[in-house]
């Protein structure tokens, strides 16, 4: 149930912000100068752990996928789905700790950087 | 016994006129529609994940993105293969969660066939800008001076 609810949220966010980000990319074909003044807004602490929770949202939505297609095609899917809930927080969290200290030292250190 | 008998459950009968199902459609869309998420989604995982290493992991991260990073990118074939999978893929599979969701809240007939047809109207743009934009790029624009990648020649 709040597997289902997560999933939807998370759909839902990480859609929004695709048609955003298909948007500002295309600025690419304005100028370099657009591109680079509109993406140089997105560099900054505040947007760096708008990335953070973005990319949580991206990594629970794909491996709950993988749990929702398991479910579906495997015999003993529905069976063991309260498990395999379990699994997808636990890759979750071993996915999500190294990409924070990564991405954070980034986002973190060179503030005012480019 | 006539008068212990139960009626069907949801049937569509004067005892239960509120649930009315749809007619039995013969059309496979939304099995192909169902399918199509699980095999899209398996696919987007590999694409996305491989687009957030490369753009936020590796070397300066996301200090390292402006006009000259996606040039270089954009500058390989296989970049655009990649980007253009991604763009597309997401979308539909993006676009038919939203459908879902849509028909799932929206009771009212209009307000689920307005919401419905927004959702296209805005998918189609969005698919075809980012196509557009892929293809129709170019890495060195003229009279451009920054942020351009090093194999540009600079007048």
């Amino acid at each position: 149930m709040w597997s289902w609810v997560g999933h939807r949220i998370t759909g839902v966010v990480i859609f929004i912000f695709l048609l955003v980000h298909v948007l500002d990319t295309s600025l690419v074909r304005v100028s370099p100068e657009a591109y680079t003044a509109v993406i140089g807004a997105y560099k900054n602490p505040i947007m760096g752990l708008g990335e953070a929770a973005l990319v949580a949202a991206i990594v629970f939505h794909a491996f709950n996928g993988l749990r929702v297609i398991a479910v579906d095609f495997w015999k003993k899917g529905p069976k063991y789905q309260r498990q395999m809930l379990w699994a997808v927080l636990g890759l979750w969290a071993v996915t999500m700790i190294p990409f924070l200290i990564r991405h954070l030292t980034i986002v973190f250190s060179n503030l005012g950087g480019n | 016994m006539s008068a212990d008998s139960i009626a069907a459950p949801r049937s569509n009968s004067a005892q239960s006129p509120k649930y009315k199902r749809n007619k039995a459609s013969h059309s496979s869309f939304e099995m192909i529609a169902w399918l199509f998420m699980r095999l899209s989604g398996v696919v987007l995982i590999v694409l996305i994940f491989g687009h957030l290493f490369v753009n936020l992991m590796v070397g300066e991260g996301i200090h390292a993105i402006d006009f000259g990073f996606v040039a270089g990118k954009w500058s390989d074939p296989f970049w655009q293969i990649w980007d253009l999978a991604m763009l597309w893929l997401a979308m539909l599979h993006g676009s038919n969660g939203v459908r879902t969701i849509i028909n799932d809240y929206a009771d009212r007939d209009g307000t689920r066939m307005t919401l419905k047809a927004v959702l296209y109207v805005a998918s189609a743009v969005i698919i075809v800008l980012g196509t557009l934009v892929i293809f129709t790029f170019d890495p060195c624009p003229a009279g451009a001076v920054i942020d351009l990648p090093s194999f540009c020649t600079v007048p």
